[in-house]
């Protein structure tokens, strides 16, 4: 488990706090999804778990970042990589450039781990399969799609086989099938007991794969609880958070002076991306 | 006024990757046009096209009439603003302000008219509080929208929005939706990608979808998103927006819009 404790960040130049004490616990084998407006401190909370801030782009961090029973604020980058890999919302500014096919991108964590050959190759293997994209093993990774690198990377981070995967909108640049995928390969990886952080402004792709959410507001974390617990509320929406399809619909017909059950008129067809139960 | 032409456009990238496959497409003046599609199925390749950034390797570009192949990308931007869809390949100043103004001061725009396109294009986006920021204090947000507002200064007959929503949360989204209104409004033509069905149910009058380079359907959105066409959009990796499906499940008929949804409802 990942745990937050009363932790407050400032950007390098900055002159104000943009997270305030904030706690969380991320728990091991749960996906922990974060929403909130944009600015709200999302991101920087997924900078901070994956370790990058304030090891990588400076700021000033107060508080504590716990793994399990260890306190790991102070832990180098490259101790903390071998736990913890985190993907940011640009995917071709994660790739590694010295990779010119995409197995050996998939194969550039794992390789940096200092593992044998074989069970770098096996990760590679595995990971490229569990998100779909065996059939561009052999494609020079910066001339694929936006979202065809999004998955490439997010499959180079499972490879490392992390304890905590931290994801900041990495469904953001995919199609319906590419996300579902994505999602598919989240939850499986949490099934094997991964603690995963995903931040995500696709509600709907967010409902369909966390255990909990935390609403960020502010720089501090305003509600947490279940899925529908976090969304059916009124004061989410009023927040900019995008709301899901039926209660998207809901209050439309509400607005226009409608009954918001004529929705329920007939059974449902499962959704494309369904909450999990 | 500018209309765009692709006639018979196939193109292939350096690695041997087929990405467009014998495209014709009329853009007329004026017309708001999502172009969707899987990953990959060449939907940038086809926008870049459209400001010469790529040039076919057979077949043609018109621009209102003319071959595009005699202009410049500097030419053709007089007439086309195009707008990445990561904002970090895009921006590169060290203020929003010099960043906007760019695009305009490249096009011989006079430096006294400078200030108020940069002001209007930062006020269309809600980033009038940002003039004069380092574009790296803005959020991930924020600098999205600044990408967006230097392709507006320009002022281009067409704009090419690539992913305009991606990380935007819903008032962001609503924001560029009136944005597009607007730009309609005083005849501007708007191209945009978008993953985002809902987003381009509700704010095109035309949707293009892709598949492996060819395009597959074509037309307004209660066409494209119609249950007829649902086997055809899921064939090519994409689920129809939510009010489609949920119009269907409740047999509506098309659907494609939430406003449709309720109108259905309402007249039931």
């Amino acid at each position: 488990m990942l745990t937050f404790r009363d932790v407050s960040y400032r950007y390098a130049g900055a002159s104000r706090d943009c997270l305030h004490a904030v706690s969380l616990d991320v728990p091991a084998g749960r996906v922990t999804g974060l929403v909130g407006p944009s600015g709200a401190g999302k991101s920087t909370l997924c900078l901070i778990a994956g370790g990058l801030a304030p090891r990588v782009i400076g700021g000033r961090l107060i508080g504590e970042m716990r793994l399990d029973d260890e306190d790991v604020s102070g832990w180098p980058m490259h101790r903390l990589a071998e736990h913890v890999t985190s993907g940011l919302q640009d995917p071709a500014g994660q790739l590694s450039l010295v990779a010119d096919t995409v197995f050996d991108e998939v194969a550039f964590g794992p390789a940096n781990l200092g593992l044998r050959r074989d069970e770098i190759l096996e990760r590679a293997s595995t990971a490229m399969r569990q998100v779909g994209i065996e059939s561009l093993a052999g494609r020079d990774p910066r001339l694929l799609s936006g979202g065809q690198q999004q998955l490439v990377i997010l499959a180079g981070l499972m490879a490392m086989r992390p304890r905590v995967l931290v994801l900041d909108e990495p469904v953001a640049h995919l199609d319906a099938r590419g996300t579902r995928e994505v999602l598919d390969a989240v939850a499986a990886l949490s099934g094997t007991g991964t603690a995963v952080l995903m931040a995500e402004q696709r509600t709907s792709a967010l409902a369909s794969v966390a255990d909990s959410l935390a609403l960020v507001a502010g720089g501090n974390i305003v509600a947490q609880g279940s899925v529908a617990e976090v969304l059916d509320d009124a004061a989410t929406v009023a927040l900019g958070v995008e709301p899901l399809p039926e209660q998207r619909l809901r209050m439309r017909l509400r607005a226009a002076g409608l009954d918001p059950a004529l929705l329920d008129a007939a059974p449902q067809d499962p959704a494309p991306l369904e909450p999990r139960a | 006024m500018t209309e765009l032409r692709l006639e018979g456009v196939s193109y292939d990238y350096p690695d041997g990757t087929v990405a467009l496959v014998d495209v014709d497409l009329l853009l007329p003046a004026g017309q708001t046009l999502a172009l969707i599609g899987a990953n990959g199925s060449g939907k940038s390749t086809l926008a870049r096209h459209l400001d010469g950034l790529l040039r076919p390797s057979r077949g043609r570009v018109r621009i209102d009439g003319e071959d595009a192949a005699a202009r410049s990308v500097a030419q053709l931007a007089h007439h086309v603003g195009l707008c990445f869809q990561h904002p970090e390949r895009q921006i590169f100043n060290h203020d929003t302000f010099e960043e906007v103004a760019y695009g305009p001061r490249r096009l011989g725009v006079a430096d006294e008219q400078i200030g108020a396109r940069v002001r209007a294009a930062l006020e269309a986006v809600d980033l009038a509080g940002a003039i004069g920021s380092h574009p790296d204090d803005l959020g991930d947000a924020a600098r999205k929208l600044l990408s967006i507002a230097s392709v507006l200064a320009m002022e281009t007959p067409v704009l090419v929005l690539d992913e305009p929503t991606i990380g935007l949360d819903a008032r962001g989204v609503a924001l560029i939706e009136r944005l597009i209104g607007d730009l309609h409004a005083v005849g501007r033509t708007v191209v945009a990608i978008s993953h985002d069905l809902r987003f381009v149910a509700e704010t095109f009058e035309r949707v293009v979808l892709l598949d492996a380079g060819q395009i597959i359907l074509d037309g307004g959105p209660a066409e494209v998103f119609a249950e007829a066409a649902w086997p055809r959009l899921r064939t090519a990796g994409l689920e129809p927006p939510a009010a489609a499906l949920i119009g269907a499940r409740l047999g509506l008929g098309s659907t494609p819009t939430e406003e449709s949804v309720v109108e259905a409802l309402r007249s039931r």
